[in-house]
Parts: structure tokens; sequence; C-alpha cells
């Protein structure tokens, strides 16, 4: 088993390229007649962790399933790497909330981590032993080998939480998405995940994740943005995550307490 | 019964193994095909698109007869009932994308209006001179008795081409049932998708009307999936299995009605996969009615076994008589409900397993034995030999003390 919560987050990071991974230009985007995000700019840096935060329907999922192409945003412009999103669309990986995933299906955890593959497999070609070989490393990565062969509902949240991030990872993709990854999982798997998510920070990919979790922002995340259907701020850690800002993320609903708890206090 | 083994050796003369081929190659396709469109969640609108062929075969053979043609002409009459099937589909579609109605009552809304429309069709062409003759009512429950060459060719070929569109579109049909969201991320037109596995539905009802008739057809669809899940945790081999089960199914029930021309081919077919539906929700080994059962009945005695150990280790008898009965049959007590020498061994090996566990979830909470322990396997299965040499000789000291 990794251990993520060991690894140092910070300055041993390389500089991180002057074009950002992912850049939102004015990203609105409405249920019917009700606003879900109204004219958000966002730009995450390149080989970094960022975390997006905010309260409940602050429009967090909403934002990842507009770069997804999960819904249609009523304006705005996306890209990646510089490139339009509807272009670049093997070059992101995702790992949806579990809640969204019918879990009697007739699926093997080494078939879902396949899934990651079919795209660049098509229709027709068959996966063969080279295909197979990357799905186990995979699995093993997350520390998930032993279950390979195992019905993907007979599996604990955070086990199927970690089968997902081994999805994404077989995609090698430079930009991976993550919805509430650590929401209902156990300290075990939260510990692989993180551990898994700074090692492909090492490797240079670029990793967004949907976050609940205020007091673990600071020792897991490089850059953050605070949203709440506006973007209220946006930056690194050090500096947009602060008492100030998250009150206004979260309409100062937020004990000054539990802000002296996770290190912001005294501002 | 030589007639029926006849039938299923293809023996019962030209026509009737035309027709029986035919039906095997129908059930495996449709199988293969409905097994998705189950993973999906629709499976009923099958009988939408199947109760919407109906105006289309009327209004073809109106058409065909008023140019001076044969009205009759099968693959003029396909033709006609995809058209209206087509029709029926974008109804269901547009409605649950355009409205707040939920897919069901699109389908109920669909299925009765076009199959009302149909039967008015049919009743005018019956009154029609040309009308009399046309057997177009076989359409409804399938007629296969004087089924031709050609005929039997078009239900072979279409099979096989349903097949191979189900073969090369199972993995993005997977993704669209499995998990959507994924699908469109990386890139999969899980609309198109559905729209493409909706047409192969269509195809396959469409030459499944003239042996099955567009009544039934849906339960080519959906009962061979709904078995095929209790054998197979994966969505391929439920697809083959599906696929199996149908052409089994198409083969012994055409073969059964051949061998009294009264039976009508259809309900034959269906009945003959209900009963292997049956047979699969009943024995199969993971899933199935009876392996749960036992599943069920084992964990029950290992409960009450474990209940009237710990009663005997505090030197009472169990209170349930269940527990007591279980005991008794197990030769852990006697006639008189005093414990024998194999009962007390029994209960001290149990009273020692308590102890071990308590201990070690004292001293290593987090330890992973504890993860996979259900209460009532005893926890040395989960342990390495030293680690109960440890814990025993904890025990020993505390004993001691």
């Amino acid at each position: 088993m990794r251990t993520g919560l060991a690894i140092p987050p910070g300055p041993e990071l390389p500089p991180a390229p002057a074009e950002p991974a992912l850049v939102i230009r004015d990203l609105t985007v409405t249920w019917g007649e009700r606003p879900a995000l109204i004219s958000v700019d966002a730009a995450f840096p390149a080989g970094r962790l960022s975390a997006i935060i905010g309260p409940n329907g602050a429009g967090k999922s909403t934002l990842l399933k507009a770069v997804l192409g999960m819904v249609r945003p009523l304006s705005g412009r996306i890209t990646v790497a510089g490139i339009p999103v509807a272009r670049a669309r093997d070059r992101i990986a995702y790992v949806p909330q579990r809640a969204s995933v019918d879990w009697d299906f007739p699926v093997r955890v080494a078939d879902v981590v396949e899934m990651g593959l079919w795209r660049r497999l098509g229709l027709l070609r068959r996966a063969g032993p080279a295909e197979r070989a990357r799905v186990a490393a995979c699995l093993d990565r997350v520390g998930m080998a032993e279950l390979a062969g195992r019905q993907i509902g007979r599996l604990s949240g955070g086990q199927q939480q970690r089968v997902f991030l081994a999805r994404a990872l077989v995609q090698e993709a430079e930009l991976i998405l993550l919805d509430e990854p650590f929401a209902g999982v156990d300290a075990a798997t939260e510990r692989a995940v993180i551990g898994v998510l700074k090692d492909l920070r090492a490797e240079g990919r670029t990793v967004i994740v949907v976050h609940h979790d205020l007091a673990t922002v600071r020792d897991y995340f490089d850059h953050v943005l605070l949203l709440n259907r506006c973007s209220v701020a946006e930056g690194p850690v050090a500096q947009a995550f602060t008492a100030d800002a998250l009150q206004q993320t979260y309409g100062g609903r937020l004990p000054a307490a539990y802000l002296g708890q996770i290190g912001l206090g005294g501002q | 019964m030589t007639g029926l083994a006849d039938a299923l050796m293809l023996g019962a003369g030209w026509n009737a193994a035309l027709v029986t081929i035919g039906a095997a190659l129908l059930g495996g396709a449709a199988g293969a095909v409905g097994s998705f469109l189950f993973l999906r969640g629709r499976a009923l609108i099958s009988d939408a698109i199947a109760h919407a062929t109906l105006p289309g075969v009327g209004l073809a053979f109106l058409i065909m007869a008023g140019l001076g043609g044969d009205g009759r002409n099968l693959a003029g009459l396909m033709a006609g009932a995809a058209a209206t099937a087509l029709l029926g589909v974008l109804a269901v579609e547009a409605i649950g994308r355009r409205t707040r109605l939920t897919e069901d009552a699109a389908i109920g809304a669909a299925l009765s209006v076009f199959f009302g429309a149909g039967l008015v069709i049919l009743t005018v062409i019956q009154s029609l001179p040309a009308g009399r003759q046309a057997g177009l009512e076989g359409f409804l429950l399938g007629a296969t008795a004087g089924m031709l060459l050609h005929e039997a060719l078009i239900v072979a070929i279409g099979g096989a081409m349903a097949v191979a569109a189900v073969w090369a579109l199972r993995r993005p049909m997977i993704l669209a049932a499995f998990d959507p969201g994924f699908a469109t991320a990386t890139g999969w037109p899980v609309r198109r998708v559905d729209l493409a596995m909706l047409a192969v539905v269509l195809a396959i009802t469409v030459i499944g009307l003239k042996i099955v008739g567009l009544v039934l057809i849906v339960a080519l669809l959906i009962i061979p999936p709904a078995a095929a899940r209790f054998w197979t945790e994966r969505a391929v081999g439920m697809a083959a299995i599906a696929g199996a089960l149908g052409a089994a199914a198409g083969w012994v029930g055409t073969a059964i009605s051949a061998t009294a021309p009264a039976l009508p081919t259809g309900p034959i077919i269906v009945l003959t996969c209900a009963a292997l539906f049956a047979v699969s929700l009943l024995v199969a080994p993971q899933r199935g009615a009876l392996a749960a059962l036992v599943r069920h009945r084992l964990m029950r005695r290992r409960v009450l076994q474990r209940q009237g150990l710990l009663a005997m280790a505090r030197g009472v008898p169990a209170a349930d008589p269940a527990a007591r009965a279980v005991l008794r049959g197990e030769g852990l007590i006697d006639a008189a409900g005093q414990a024998t020498a194999a009962g007390r061994a029994a209960a001290a090996r149990l009273m020692r397993d308590e102890a071990r566990r308590a201990l070690l979830r004292r001293l290593r909470p987090d330890h992973p034995a504890l993860q996979s322990d259900d209460g009532l396997t005893p926890i040395d299965a989960l342990l390495a030999t030293d680690e109960i040499a440890d814990l025993d000789r904890r025990l020993m000291r505390g004993a001691g003390s």
C-alpha cells in the first residue's frame, strides 16, 4: 500500500508550464431557467493538483460535466492545452461519482478497467496481452490486483472508487478529473487515492478534484477554485484558500471555530 | 414422440426444416440484441416497436395491391412494417426527450395508438375483395406453415447481420448502459449508439414478424437475456448465453409446433423460452433461487450452531429450539439436551476463538483480518500461525495473572 500522506506537497515540484492544462472562459450553464454556473472563468495549471471547492449546489459537478461534454453550456469556451475541448476528449480521463453507476451490472473489476482502453481499441480490435498487462498494472497501482475477477457490486465503496481510478489510469490521459473521490470511502482508500494522484502529478499530469473536505485542502492540493455558481476565488492554495474567501463561498455559514481547526483562524 | 424427434433432427420435411433453422437464427439474434436492450433498461421499448409494425404491414399491402402487384410480397410488407415501426420509435424518443413524461408512459401511448391504427387498417383490408385471402392476421401471432425458401433466407441473412451488428457495437452499448457519463466523456456518441441499438431491435422485430408474430416477438427479446443474467457476471457472456437460449427456444419450439400443425409457432417458441427461464431461475449456480436457498439454510445453520454453543459454554440450554435441533443433529448434545464430549470440545473451540478475536480487536483494531471477519468463521483462518501463537501466549498470561 502506498502511503501518499507521507509525500510532502510543494517546493520540489518543477515550475508549471506557462500554458494552463485547462482553461474555462465565461462558462454559463443553466438547468431550465435556473442558472447552475454564471460566467465562470478558471485556469488550472499543468502538472498540478487542483481542487474545486464549494457548498452543495454550487455547480462543482456541473463544471466537470461541462468540461466532459455531458451538459451543453449556454455559453463559454473550454480549452485543454490550448485545444477546444471537443477535439481533446482523448486527453481527458474521468472518475465519476460512485452513485452514478449501476452496481448490479454484469461486469468484473478487470472489465471496468479495460473500458478505459476501448476508445483507443475502437469497435473491433480485441484486447490482447499488452492491453491485459496494462489493465493488471493499473489495478496493482491502486492495490486491487487480487480482486480483478470480482463482480463490481461485490466490492466495498472504497474498493469501487479505486477500480474507477484504475480505469482513469489506464487511459494515460494528461488531464484527470475526479468527482468527489473521497466521499464515503475508508481511510485506507483515501490514502491510496491521494498517493496515486500525487504520483500522477510527479509524472507531470494535471489532476482536478471536486472536493468537499476543507480540512485536507492544504495537505492535498496546490491550486484551488472556490466556486458558488460564480468563481469566488482562484489561485495557489496559499493565496486563494483564505478564511475570507471561504466565508464568501459558503455565504458566511462557516463557524470561526471550524476555520481555526483547519488552520485558517485569526484572520 | 418420433414426430418430435424427427422435427428436432430436421427430418420432418424440407419446409419444416427451413422454418426450424430460421426460427433458431431469429431466436439467437433476438437474444443477443435483447441483452443490451435489457442492460440499458429499455426492454419494453421493443414492445412499442413490435406493435408499431402493424399499420405498416396493412399500408404496404394496400399500396402493393393498389399498384396491381401481389399484396402479400414479404419484402414489401417488411419494408412497410419497418417504416411505421421507425415512426413509433421516433415518437417514443421524442416524447421522452421533449416532455417530462417517462419512457414507460411514452411506450404505452405509442404502442396502443399504432396497434389500434393497424387493426383499423386490417379491418378495412378484410372488407376488400382482394383482402380476404391476404393472411395478414398471421403477422399477429406468427404463421410458419407455408413459409417459402426466400422468406426463410430473409430471416437467416437478417439474423446473421443483426448478430454481426451487435458484435461490432458491443463496447459502446455496454458503456452506454453501464456508465453513460464516462461514455460521453471519452467521446462515444451515446445517443447515436442508443439509436443504432434500437435500429437493430427494429430489424429483428421485422424479420421475426413472419415466425413469431408482432405480439410475441418481445418475448424473444426479453426472456432469453433475463434467463442468461442468472448464469454470468459478464455482459458479453450474457449476450452469448442469451443468444444460445434464444436459438434453442426457436429450434425446439418450432419442432414441437411442427408435430401438431394446429399449434401456432410463436406461442410455442415463447413457452419454450419461458421453460428455459424457469430452469435458469431455479438452478443457476450463483444467482439461482435454489443456490440462494441453500446458502441461506447453511448460513442459518451456522448462526444457530454458534448460538447453541455459546449457550452451552455458559452452562445453559439454548433458548431457541431450532438451535437445540441443530446441535442435536450434529451430535453436540444428546437426547436429554446434555452436552456430549464433541459438544464440549466445540464449545471450548468457539470460546477460544471469541477470546482471540476480542484480544485482536483490542490490540490491533486496524488488522486486515478484522476487516474481512464475518464473526462466524474462526478468526484463525485469517491469521498467520505466529500471530495466533502470540495471541494465545497473551491469553495464557492474562489467565495466569
